[in-house]
């Protein structure tokens, strides 16, 4: 019986959803597999977590130490890499965030484990874990085999899985110190920076009109300002508008902006990546207009409209106006 | 400060009507433009900054054909001083196969900083850039938003999710994934790149590199790809825009907006 380890993922004196997806997660393939599920929790001196997690896990391995207690991809992929030498796990999970692109395939290639990243699925199929993912930002469905090894590592993308605690593992609990001939980490972990608030507050919208990269050029932006003022509704955006810098990064919707929760979204020339569908799981009704029909963004739709989005714009503003 | 860029050439599907091969293992690739990854457009951008501030060289480096070598041209007139394009032959390629010959190619070289993109836009991986990390054993930082270099350090900004930065001190050598919005990629004139191929380009065969078979072995296999099914969940309003917008009114009406 092997383990299948669940790294904790923790910011700011809280555990992140995705520890508990990934448990969730790693739980199901436990039942199928009768492995022993152990959650690893690398953080602070008096981290107030490890209630939260045991009841999820057969154990809990947890080392802690101030320097543990913020970001730092050195000292986690040194010392998961050690406890991978010793244990030996079947599978680990990371998450796939900020966190674990920032060391789970550095891990992977220190301890000779393949690795998998952005898994939406992960199926055992004689003895090897065999993943589905999603390429061509979300376009198309992939389905990945690993070389034979011992052991595998997979980021498991965020939001995928509902957890539901279906029984009370009664998680044992190890502490261990940090080793002491830890090589000194190359990074330093300052401070955290929070963006400022801005004029209008996306997530307070009921209406939200929302442009994509779709928009084409700068001038566009104004046209669905006013359609967005005409409808009485708040403008937001996707990443690249952002990235371009026109409109501020507080109208960002999706993991790295705003999760809003508005009665209507209206996203246009907007594909659908993940990291921008993310943000708008709270929201009442969806309504997308693309012209490509294969885009992802229907899928999370209610309604869909296959066309130009600036025949919609103005087929809009002449009703509103008319 | 010396820097290298790891960049490639990706297919632009966002628009396009992709279909699968016959082998059921990609998309058909050949009617697809083919641009330079987002990502890396930025790091190349940033890498050019950098040099312009600190001195020192950028180099661009590829994997890929000689097709490939148009977005080492396009680095070139951003101001990369050289560019290395690595010919694969036939090897297959996954995150770890290409940061292995990547880091063959970098490793021993005189350079402070490696930047790649945090991810590519075909297969969405994000892991070339920390492998290649680890390959050199250096330290590294993913989804960099910002990087102030102070002699052997530099002050970075890391993206967290929502809105959140995380700022770090990094040592250097370091390699820094770069998150797209970091800069403002200048603009590229068909000129500039002509002028450009006056530069050094570099072509190197993996042939020839010191790699293993098992360096070159593939971790992860692609056995299938499929397409969703399309439009699945939305219903689909069809007619003259007019008859659209009208069902979009209501449709804002019946979900408590008013208009
Ligand atoms: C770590 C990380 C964090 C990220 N965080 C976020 C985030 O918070 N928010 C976010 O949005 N993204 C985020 N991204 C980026 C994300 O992966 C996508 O790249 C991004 O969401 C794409 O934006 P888009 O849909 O506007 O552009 P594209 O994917 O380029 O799509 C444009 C769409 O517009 C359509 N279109 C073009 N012209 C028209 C027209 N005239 N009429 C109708 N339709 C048209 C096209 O068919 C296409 O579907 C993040 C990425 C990473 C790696």
């Amino acid at each position: 019986m092997a383990d299948i380890f669940v790294v904790v993922e923790h910011r700011k004196g809280e555990v992140r959803d995705i520890t508990f997806e990934m448990l969730f997660k790693a739980s199901e393939l436990c039942k199928e597999s009768s492995h022993n599920l152990t959650a690893i929790l690398l953080g602070g001196r008096d981290s107030a977590f490890l209630d939260d997690i045991a009841p999820w896990a057969d154990r809990v391995i947890t080392l802690e130490d101030e320097r543990l207690e913020n970001y730092n991809p050195d000292l986690y992929k040194e010392i998961l890499h050690r406890l991978i030498q010793k244990h030996h796990p079947f599978l680990t999970f990371i998450g796939h965030t900020s966190f674990g692109m920032g060391f789970a395939p550095a891990l992977s290639v220190k301890s000779g484990y393949p690795i998998a990243t952005d898994c939406i699925d992960i199926l055992i199929d004689n003895g090897r874990p065999m993943v589905t993912r999603q390429i061509y930002n979300g376009k198309v469905f992939s389905k990945d085999s690993f070389r034979e090894s011992e052991g595998y590592i997979i980021t498991l993308r965020q939001a995928v899985c509902t957890p539901e605690k279906t029984e009370e593992r009664r998680g044992e609990v190890f502490k261990s110190e940090l080793p002491p001939d830890l090589p000194e980490p190359r990074q330093e972990f300052m401070e955290f920076v929070e963006a400022g608030a801005g004029e209008v507050d996306i997530s307070q919208a009921d209406l939200l009109v929302s442009i994509g990269r779709g928009i084409g050029e700068e001038e566009n932006v104004a046209t669905v300002k006013e359609l967005a003022d005409l409808l009485g509704g708040v403008i937001s955006c996707s990443r690249p508008v952002v990235d371009k810098n026109w409109l501020p990064s507080y109208h960002q919707v999706g993991t790295s902006g705003k999760s809003v929760k508005p009665k209507v979204y209206l996203a246009l020339g907007i594909s659908g990546a993940f990291q921008h569908v993310a943000g708008i799981a709270g929201a009442g009704t969806v309504i997308a207009v693309n012209k490509d029909k294969k885009a992802p963004i229907f899928r999370v739709s209610d309604y869909g409209i296959v066309d130009d989005l600036f025949k919609v714009v103005e087929a809009l503003k002449v009703k509103l106006s008319g | 400060m010396n820097i290298i860029v790891c960049i490639k050439r990706v297919p632009m599907t966002q628009e396009a009507d992709l279909e699968i091969d016959e082998l059921e293992k990609d998309v058909k690739k050949d009617a697809l433009p083919f641009v330079i990854n987002d990502w890396d457009n930025y790091a190349i951008e940033e890498a050019v900054l950098l040099r312009e501030k600190t001195g020192g060289t950028v180099t661009a480096v590829t994997i890929g054909t000689e097709e490939d070598e148009e977005i080492l041209r396009r680095a070139l007139a951003m101001g990369a001083d050289k560019a290395i394009r690595i010919d694969p032959g036939d090897l297959g390629l996954d995150g770890f196969v290409t940061s292995r010959i990547l880091a063959e190619v970098i490793k021993g070289g005189d350079y402070d900083l490696v930047l790649t993109g945090l991810q590519a836009d075909d297969y969405n991986c994000g892991m070339v850039g920390m492998m290649l990390a680890e390959h050199l054993g250096i330290a590294h930082a993913a989804g960099v938003t910002g990087i102030e270099p102070e002699g052997r350090e530099a002050t970075i900004r890391v993206e967290l999710e929502g809105g959140m930065d995380g700022v770090l001190k990094i040592r250097f050598p370091a390699l820094m994934s770069v998150q797209t919005g970091i800069n403002e990629p200048r603009y590229v004139s068909i000129m500039g790149i002509r002028k450009a191929s006056k530069k050094e380009l570099k072509v190197i065969k993996t042939g020839d590199l010191n790699l293993t078979e098992d360096d070159l072995a593939q971790r992860t296999t692609v056995e299938m790809v499929f397409l969703p099914p399309e439009t699945e969940g939305a219903e689909i309003i069809e007619g003259d825009s007019s008859m659209v917008a009208e069902k979009i009114i209501r449709i804002l009406a019946e979900n408590g907006v008013s208009v």
